[in-house]
């Protein structure tokens, strides 16, 4: 079987990654001939059903009062279950922490081979072969994976979206399940970060900010700086290390990716890692005193200065274009 | 509690680009002068057992698979006060196939006797797959948690409370043990450094080794779960504008406006 079966959250709703993980997996099953099957976990509704089904050939959505929140071992044994009925070549799912967590134990349940992060997957012959970064953005590595199904984490959002085709719709079913309480894991809560604005992976403009800022205050100024440009906030891995924001700004290898039309990073040096996070924007700019810094290699334009003596003045002159 | 640390041994990630060699035909990065290190998220983990344990007792132990070198690893862990350190050998060099690392890690564990959590790096620098611990989960037959910062008790005894990253903030999840816990970086666990006295006596105190023979694992059903077909350097050509003006402001002017005509063609 060639089928490619995509596994979506409902509660993400039908957002770019989604949109990316089903353009990817329609590619890839129009390159083998392969059907392409989205299983939606969660409360879906009927938009998020058509948007899905416009694209995929059958939708299964696994709807039960267990699945209405994201549960590790729950979630992991409704994909092993619904991924068994079609046998497919190919798993593949988006690039959230849940899907990242689940990959290589959905993998093991389905006697298949997992590899993540991918940014390309082809098919060669009945095994996947899945492109990605490794050693820190340093080299690429195209990973032939030995067992089937290949589960894949894809970068969704770096995925385009599938071409709109004159395909008829696929047929939308409800899957029959049987599923038990988990006893071994409880979700005691969920916290959710006061950010304002969009995600950091769907924001279109991104200021961040590095270890050369020096400490938590600096990071008002850039505020200040993103609020006049209508631009999100980030960090490097060295700044949140340090405790200045929250983890949840940070952007690299193992931090978000993003893709903005423009990154401004300010005192970022730009280690391979955190380049492995931005590497899909459009435009990278950069204001840093040291110009070696490893960050000017990936930028269209660059400021070789202190952010000190720029972020106000810089600010002030977006505030009031000319 | 009884707390397994894994520690996998890597390339220095530190190095810098321009210094960073793939040996194309081995599949392999070239060593040059570049050091080899204990995983920085294996480190985060080793920061957060040795926080719970100071809280509330327990045992660590330290546990690496990797060729005789990986002892490296498992003296800092010791000089920072891991209780033991255990490394199996594996001197077939090269090539990573998780499941076949996964695999051998379980062996080994088991065969330490009763444990209540393990711990893992969320994934390595050098290859960044992030695989082992949810295969080292699978192969253990128990939960898994990914992207820890943090562990307590749980309310309930033969529990604990594991808090995880997510993509908009952070979950508590409550597990029974024993359990494989994934760990990534925070500010609260970054990794401590040991003392020279610490370092020096780490070196008389015992560590043991095994063999994949004594664990039973057939070094030739390596590479059974992947393989690297293909390694390179991708070749990057962007040309960075240097904004130049006389004074500073005609500076900021320049980049001002170049970050402006960005703006307007959204």
């Amino acid at each position: 079987m060639q089928d490619v079966v995509c596994c979506l959250w409902s509660r993400a709703g039908f957002d770019r990654a989604a949109q990316g993980l089903l353009g990817a997996g329609r590619r890839l099953a129009d390159s083998t001939g392969g059907k392409l099957r989205a299983v939606v976990l969660g409360p879906a509704d009927d938009a998020l059903a058509r948007s899905a089904a416009a694209v995929a050939d059958l939708v299964v959505i696994a709807d039960h009062p267990l699945l209405d929140q994201y549960h590790p071992e729950t979630y992991l044994t409704t994909l092993t279950a619904l991924a068994k009925q079609s046998q497919p070549q190919a798993v593949l799912l988006g690039n959230d922490t849940y899907s990242q967590e689940l990959a290589p134990r959905l993998a093991h349940r389905l006697g298949g081979s997992s590899a993540g992060d991918a940014v390309g997957i082809a098919a060669a012959g009945d095994r996947l072969r899945v492109t990605r970064g490794v050693y820190g953005g340093k080299a690429t590595a195209v990973i032939a994976l030995a067992r089937s199904p290949g589960v894949v984490w894809v970068r969704a959002r770096a995925m385009a979206p599938a071409e709109p085709g004159a395909r008829a719709p696929g047929e939308v079913q409800k899957a029959q399940l049987d599923l038990q309480a988990d006893q071994r894991v409880k979700v005691v809560s969920r916290h959710v970060e006061a950010k304002e604005g969009v995600r950091l992976e769907e924001a279109r403009l991104i200021v961040a900010g590095g270890r050369g800022l020096g400490g938590p205050e600096p990071f008002q100024q850039l505020q200040a700086l993103a609020q006049v440009m209508g631009a999100q906030m980030a960090a490097s891995r060295a700044a949140c290390d340090a405790g200045w924001v929250p983890p949840s700004w940070q952007v690299g290898q193992t931090g978000k990716k993003v893709s903005p039309e423009l990154y401004l990073a300010i005192a970022i040096s730009g280690a391979s890692q955190h380049i492995m996070g931005i590497a899909d924007s459009k435009v990278i700019c950069a204001i840093n005193r040291d110009p070696d810094a490893p960050i000017f290699k990936h930028c269209r334009f660059g400021l070789v200065e202190d952010y000190q003596k720029v972020v106000g003045p810089l600010r002030d002159k977006l505030s009031h274009p000319t | 509690m009884h707390i397994v640390v894994c520690i996998k041994q890597i390339l220095d990630p530190e190095i810098p680009a321009r210094d960073f060699r793939v040996d194309s035909a081995r599949r392999e990065a070239e060593r040059g002068s570049a050091n080899l290190v204990a995983n920085i998220f294996c480190e985060n983990a080793l920061e957060t057992a040795l926080q719970f344990r100071e809280a509330h007792g327990g045992k660590i132990t330290a546990v690496s698979c990797g060729p005789e070198g990986a002892e490296d690893v498992l003296r800092k862990a010791l000089a920072l006060k891991a209780d033991d350190a255990v490394l199996i050998v594996n001197d077939a060099a090269g090539n990573p196939d998780p499941l076949f690392v996964a695999r051998t890690l379980a062996a080994g564990i088991r065969k330490l006797g009763p444990f209540d959590v393990v711990m893992v790096g969320r994934e390595a620098g050098d290859w960044g797959a992030g695989q082992t611990g949810g295969l080292l989960a699978e192969e253990l037959g128990l939960p898994c948690v990914s992207f820890a910062d943090s562990l307590e008790p749980g309310a309930a005894a033969g529990t604990v409370q594991v808090k995880r990253q997510t993509d908009s903030g952070w979950e508590l999840l409550e597990s029974t043990t024993p359990l494989v816990v994934t760990i990534t970086n925070h500010e609260k666990n970054v990794p401590r450094i040991p003392k020279t006295r610490d370092v020096m006596q780490s070196y008389r105190k015992p560590l043991t080794r095994w063999s994949l023979a004594e664990l039973d694992i057939d070094p030739a059903t390596a590479n059974a779960y992947y393989e690297v077909a293909e390694l390179f350097i991708p070749r990057k050509e962007t040309q960075c504008e240097f904004i130049s003006g006389d004074t500073l402001e005609a500076k900021i002017d320049a980049f001002a406006s170049r970050v402006t005509e960005v703006m307007r063609s959204l």
